[in-house]
């Protein structure tokens, strides 16, 4: 099994937000924590294109090596998943990460800021599997269901890809071929351009 | 008195050795590794609360990558249509 990885194909994408909705309705996010959303390019123009855009799960992720508690970890799928039990809410992540994924949910009349929330590859967290612990904190583990996540299974132009790398960019490659266009993947060499991180010899290790 | 005195002392020793039993309540920090809980594999968690009992035993990973490949090459339409088509 290789890494777990989004795939976004700008061609395909037709701005429909059905990943955002799914997403929010798995995990059942919070009101102003948007862990997926569509980003459009030169909106209302000709040619206009659009992304769906939340956490890479990058081979070499900055948010990791940017949190003084080290909440990140990494685990043996290549998702990175953090813990909120240890999560100070600092905010360095946010700066760090070249996707704007990490969200942090706002309350109070002076803008308190929460612990850290973010896509998980509908992975779950560090809680037992499909506690209700783990489903309040981090949202369904579709996962461990043998599932992929919600935003990519559903997505119905399959703009959306998500999966193992080698099965996903295989698939894209096939599509590049028959359509023979738009062979850019938006934000994937950013995400895996660097070498993969050696993958947690034990559960829960940080790679 | 003194009886009484012995057995006081006797009741007291306890609680105070008790204080002695007191866990560190502080992480002890070490830079660059992972500071919060252990996870799980995804093939090593209980299924039966789950929809998706029948489909794998805990900690077959065979079964669960099985299960993850179907649903990747799930996601190409031209092979889904191919499939179809036949």
């Amino acid at each position: 099994m290789a890494r777990m990885k989004f795939l976004a194909d700008a061609e395909r994408c037709i701005e429909c937000n059905g990943c955002v909705t799914a997403c929010k309705n798995e995990n059942e996010v919070p009101w102003g924590v948007n862990r997926r959303r569509v980003v459009t390019l030169n909106d209302g123009l000709p040619g206009e294109k659009s992304i769906s855009v939340a956490c890479m799960h990058c081979s070499d992720a900055p948010c990791m090596a940017v949190c003084p508690v080290d909440c990140f970890y990494k685990t043996t799928e290549g998702v990175v998943l953090h813990d909120k039990d240890i999560c100070i809410g600092c905010g360095y992540c946010f700066y760090a990460c070249p996707f704007g994924a990490p969200q942090f949910p706002q309350d109070g009349a002076f803008g308190l800021r929460g612990k850290m929330d973010k896509c998980t590859f509908c992975a779950g967290g560090p809680e037992p599997d499909h506690s209700p612990a783990e489903f309040r904190k981090y949202g369904r583990n579709r996962l461990a269901e043998g599932k992929l996540p919600a935003c990519a299974e559903q997505c119905a132009t399959k703009a959306l890809l998500g999966g193992d790398a080698d099965v996903i960019a295989d698939i894209y490659r096939d599509r590049v071929l028959k359509r023979g266009k738009g062979s850019e993947i938006w934000g994937w060499g950013t995400a895996y351009g660097r070498p993969e991180k050696q993958p947690a010899t034990q559960p829960g290790a940080k790679s | 008195m003194r009886k009484l005195l012995l057995i006081a002392v006797a009741a007291a020793l306890p609680l105070a050795a008790a204080g002695c039993g007191e866990k560190p309540t502080v992480t002890v920090y070490k830079q660059g590794m992972y500071q919060g809980k252990p996870d799980t594999r995804p093939w090593d968690s209980d299924q039966s609360s789950t929809s998706l009992q029948n489909q794998w035993q805990k900690g077959d990973k065979v079964a669960w990558e099985k299960a993850i490949k179907a649903r990747n090459l799930g996601q190409n339409e031209y092979v889904r249509g191919a499939q179809t088509a036949n």
